[in-house]
């Protein structure tokens, strides 16, 4: 019952808050945000770390076709719902300082956006799942082209475009499998679970593969898919941005875990070096064009380009630790980017531009900055005791059993890394300071009270994952018993 | 049964109203009617019965079609407002005419013998060529007219040559009788002359539900009629249209699948390639929404492909669908195109939309949310009409043509939202607009019956 409240308040919440249109829409919209993450936690810290789905709930919907209902939690479904729960407030707080016009609306999609997620995250029903995927995007479509930059409508227009052209081949492949499920009372049925035991040929578990792989590696995105992303980051206004790279790059790989690989061995077995090479070409491609960046969002939007492949090449490593490592990276680089898209947002509003080349020396004034930005820093370029050391070491190890030179390539991510991003340090933060970043103002309280609580979950999943990987053990190990089944290995 | 007999007097009741001074009547009147139409549909629920010698037939699935048919023509006669004012105007002939075509397309609906099709089909087309051509001192409007009614004319004729050829073959103008001689053809050796009349009766149809290659009086027809004709063609006469194609492939054709389910599904390849694609051409949104109009034939047509256990439900869905988004959008348009062009036309550009959802959040909405139904995405009862066409291609295993459908609906996206973002995301000069309450409780009315199906489809499926 619990995942109906995660589901249902949001939406109940946004929908109060449009017919409220009161002044104080900000603080509501805080307040609710923050309610939604004292469930969140609730769920995450009573959670029982088994394979079962917990605190669920199953209702008849569609019953003539054997649609139902129905949600739950489970270990792979955990740490992003923990996730969506832990940024969403961030986001709306991060949002308070920008007086963004018709706020009512502007906060209402936000929390509309997060229902949606939360329902992508725990659907146990496949067309559930498609519905909700498909749902998360109106709403931050409408935040990126009602607020976002002066190129916003057809940047945002190809993003729609794009995204959806991919998801209606998904619904293609999720009714395919509906058919391959048996009758029962002379109906099939579309719980995830029932998916997981059908049978298929190896020649149609193939083309359903591309069917999912190509909606959900325009989600993460993965090359050659991806160039609907950089200019949607940058064109967005930055709330509709950390949504977009801290959450909904998520759904991606979520999907392929969830569906591409406990339902299509085969599938995986003919496809997933290939999908394993388009990750790890896009992670090298991402590095080096993040590395020429002038431009601090754009240098992030393919940064997190670059992490997102690694998640997926983890993925289709079909090991424990490469799972392991994804989900635990998923959350990690949702605090990551979500922070680094706060600091480009502050200091783009304090210097009203986001070009390294005209900034520099804003350590001068601001200790508080400093620090902060530093610590994410180190996160995103995985240094031992962040977070994205944890996932990244996992992930690369997974890499690695699958093969060594696929691991030896993919591990360049993390010298490529370092470089862009301290590149990125050094030219905004270092350095003589210029004539926009003189007179740079510290953090505010405000800020501060964003960027906190993501400093404090960097070293808490770098020095003590366990908290987070034991919830999702036996999730994930459940999972690839699945995939194992007469599957050839990759190896 | 009853429906029919109710129309065509409230029909003629309302030929004589046109005499009273006060035209106020007149459209409360037909709402009536209507709705008095609509109880009596359904006083049959849950029995079958024959008419007329084996001549109608009417069961569930037939009640549900007309339910949709009157929905359909209540709402459009309840954006009819504009009529009372108009001096130019005729407002008891139009309802007249509106209630005769009804029993046309009531016939099309329940027909069990071809000479019904026939009638019902001739009715509906000729109240719609007067319809077209009703504004007569508009030139489009008389030139739609004029070919509305000359290629319609030449489709009729052939449809009641294809008519005559099954005849021939059968001996029967009964779709039972039709059957039978199917099923014995199988083992005897099946006459020429079935497959041509069924091909031909096929192209009659289809050109009345404007499918490609059939389709191309469609865009200035609808183009040139007034808006409330467009929005009453679009709907009713194509949720009569396949209404009857299901029950003559269903009734008479099932056995022979195999030969016509290759044409049908070629028809529907071609309908949604080209309807698509040249939609996303238009620079009004008029025309656009003929060529919508076109390419929902093609989904439909798939169902028809796909015939099986599930097309009935997914034809009542998507024809609901598809009415209660087609009617908003053109009910919108309606309040919308008031400004005219140099030329003396109305304009129905897509630029006659900029910044409306600033101006009218509540028309925005409406507007919006029929946009998303006609695309197809989720949430809406749209989303489900597709959802179960493609998954009676799936049953059936037709791949290939889904993956056109697919392709071609990632194409209406494109152009369905082109209106989404002029209404929200472009600024432009639009005065306020006054509403009549009625006419914001229609479309309210089908804006929530279209979320409402969006999130519960389950409503609908006990009745057929």
């Amino acid at each position: 019952m619990l995942t109906l409240a995660l589901i249902l308040f949001p939406l109940i919440a946004a929908s109060g808050l449009l017919l409220l249109k009161s002044d104080s829409v900000k603080t509501l919209a805080l307040v609710a945000a923050l309610i939604e993450t004292g469930l969140a936690v609730y769920i995450f810290s009573t959670f029982t770390p088994d394979a079962q789905s917990q605190f669920g709930f199953d209702y008849a919907w569609i019953s003539s076709l054997g649609i139902r209902f129905s949600a739950g939690v489970d270990g792979v479904s955990l740490l992003l719902v923990l996730l969506t729960g832990l940024l969403v407030p961030l986001i709306v707080l991060s949002a308070f300082r920008q007086n963004y016009t018709r706020p009512a609306t502007f906060y209402a999609l936000i929390l509309f956006m997060q229902s949606a997620l939360m329902g992508v995250f725990t659907a146990r029903d496949g067309f559930l799942f498609y519905l909700f995927f498909e749902a998360a995007l109106i709403p931050v479509y409408f935040l990126a082209a009602g607020w976002g930059g002066e190129n916003r409508i057809p940047v945002t227009f190809k993003f729609f475009l794009y995204t959806i052209f991919g998801s209606l081949f998904m619904l293609l492949g999720m009714v395919y499998l509906y058919y391959q499920t048996p009758l029962v009372d002379g109906h099939h049925t579309s719980a995830i679970v029932d998916f997981y035991r059908v049978s298929m040929t190896p020649k149609a578990q193939g083309l359903v593969f591309w069917a999912f792989f190509i909606a959900f590696a325009i989600k993460m995105p993965l090359f050659p898919f991806h160039t609907w992303q950089p200019d949607t980051y940058v064109e967005s206004p930055t709330p509709a941005t950390m949504l977009l790279a801290g959450i909904m790059l998520k759904m991606g790989v979520y999907g392929v875990i969830r569906f591409i690989l406990p339902i299509l061995p085969a599938g995986v077995a003919t496809w997933g070096s290939t999908a394993m090479a388009l990750s790890i070409i896009g992670i090298i491609y991402g590095s080096i064009i993040a590395i020429r960046q002038r431009d601090m969002k754009r240098l992030i939007a393919y940064s997190s380009f670059a992490h997102v492949g690694l998640m997926s090449a983890g993925v289709f490593s079909l090991t424990e630790v490469g799972l392991q490592g994804a989900l635990v990276q998923m959350l990690s680089h949702g605090i990551n980017v979500v922070g680094m898209f706060f600091v480009a947002e502050v200091i783009f509003e304090r210097t009203n531009t986001r070009m390294l080349d005209q900034l520099g020396g804003i350590t001068k004034t601001t200790p508080k900055l400093t620090v902060y930005f530093m610590i994410l820093l180190l996160g995103s370029v995985a240094l031992p005791l962040t977070n994205g050391f944890v996932g990244e070491f996992l992930l690369l190890q997974g890499v690695f059993d699958v093969n060594n030179y696929l691991g030896a390539i993919a591990g360049l991510t993390i010298i490529l890394g370092a470089v862009y991003m301290l590149r990125m340090y050094q030219k905004s933060m270092f350095g003589q300071t210029t004539a926009r970043t003189e007179n740079f103002a510290d953090l505010t309280g405000q800020e501060g009270w964003v960027l906190l609580p993501l400093a404090i979950l960097v070293f808490w999943i770098g020095i003590y994952p366990a908290t987070f990987l034991k919830m999702t053990e036996p999730a994930v190990m459940n999972l690839l018993q699945y995939a194992a089944k007469g599957a050839v290995s990759l190896k | 049964m009853l429906p029919i007999i109710l129309l065509s007097v409230f029909g003629i009741v309302m030929l004589f109203l046109g005499f009273l001074k006060s035209r106020a009547v007149l459209l409360p009147a037909t709402l009536v009617f209507l709705l008095v139409t609509l109880v009596a549909t359904f006083i049959d629920w849950n029995r079958s019965f024959m008419y007329f010698h084996n001549m109608l037939l009417s069961n569930n699935l037939s009640m549900v079609f007309t339910a949709i048919v009157l929905i359909s023509a209540f709402m459009v006669v309840a954006l009819s407002g504009s009529f009372i004012d108009d001096e130019a105007a005729q407002p008891a002939e139009y309802y007249a005419l509106l209630l005769f075509s009804l029993v046309g397309a009531l016939m099309m609906i329940g027909f069990e013998n071809l000479i019904m099709l026939f009638v019902g089909v001739e009715i509906l087309s000729v109240s719609m060529y007067v319809l077209t051509g009703s504004d007569k001192r508009n030139s489009r409007s008389n030139e739609a007219a004029l070919k509305y009614f000359l290629m319609g004319a030449f489709a009729t004729g052939i449809m009641l040559f294809g008519m005559a050829l099954l005849y021939g073959a059968s001996g029967s103008f009964e779709l039972s009788g039709i059957k039978g001689y199917v099923i014995y053809g199988q083992s005897a050796g099946t006459s020429l002359l079935l497959y041509m009349g069924l091909l031909l009766v096929l192209i009659g149809i289809l050109f009345k539900v404007s499918a490609a290659p059939f389709h191309f009086w469609t865009p200035d027809v609808y183009d040139g009629a007034p808006t409330l004709f467009t929005a009453f063609m679009s709907t009713v006469v194509k949720t009569a249209g396949f209404a009857a194609l299901f029950r003559l492939l269903a009734g008479s054709f099932g056995d022979i699948y195999s030969f016509w389910w290759v044409i049908l599904a070629g028809i529907a390849t071609v309908t949604l390639v080209l309807s698509n694609l040249t939609a996303v051409y238009q620079n009004s949104f008029k025309r656009m929404m003929a060529y919508s109009s076109i390419s929902h034939a093609g989904y439909l047509l798939i169902g028809l492909v796909a015939l099986g256990t599930q097309t009935k439900q997914a034809l009542v869905i998507y024809t609901l669908a598809y009415s209660l988004s087609t009617i908003a959008a053109f009910g919108v348009l309606l309040l919308v195109a008031r400004n005219r062009n140099a030329d003396g036309r109305l304009d129905e550009s897509f630029d006659a939309f900029n910044g409306l959802a600033r101006q009218n959040p509540l028309l925005g909405f409406v507007m919006a949310v029929s946009m998303l139904s006609l695309a197809g995405i989720p949430l809406t009862a749209g989303f489900w009409g597709k959802f179960m066409m493609f998954s009676t291609a799936v049953d059936r295993g037709i791949i290939w043509l889904l993956v056109v459908a697919v392709l071609m609906s990632a194409v209406g996206i494109y152009y369905y939202f082109r209106v989404v973002i002029a209404m929200y995301f472009r600024e432009g000069d639009i005065e306020t607009i006054r509403i009549a309450p009625f006419y914001r409780v229609v479309l309210v009315t089908a804006t929530v019956l279209t979320i409402v199906l969006g999130l519960v489809p389950g409503l609908l499926q006990g009745l057929v």
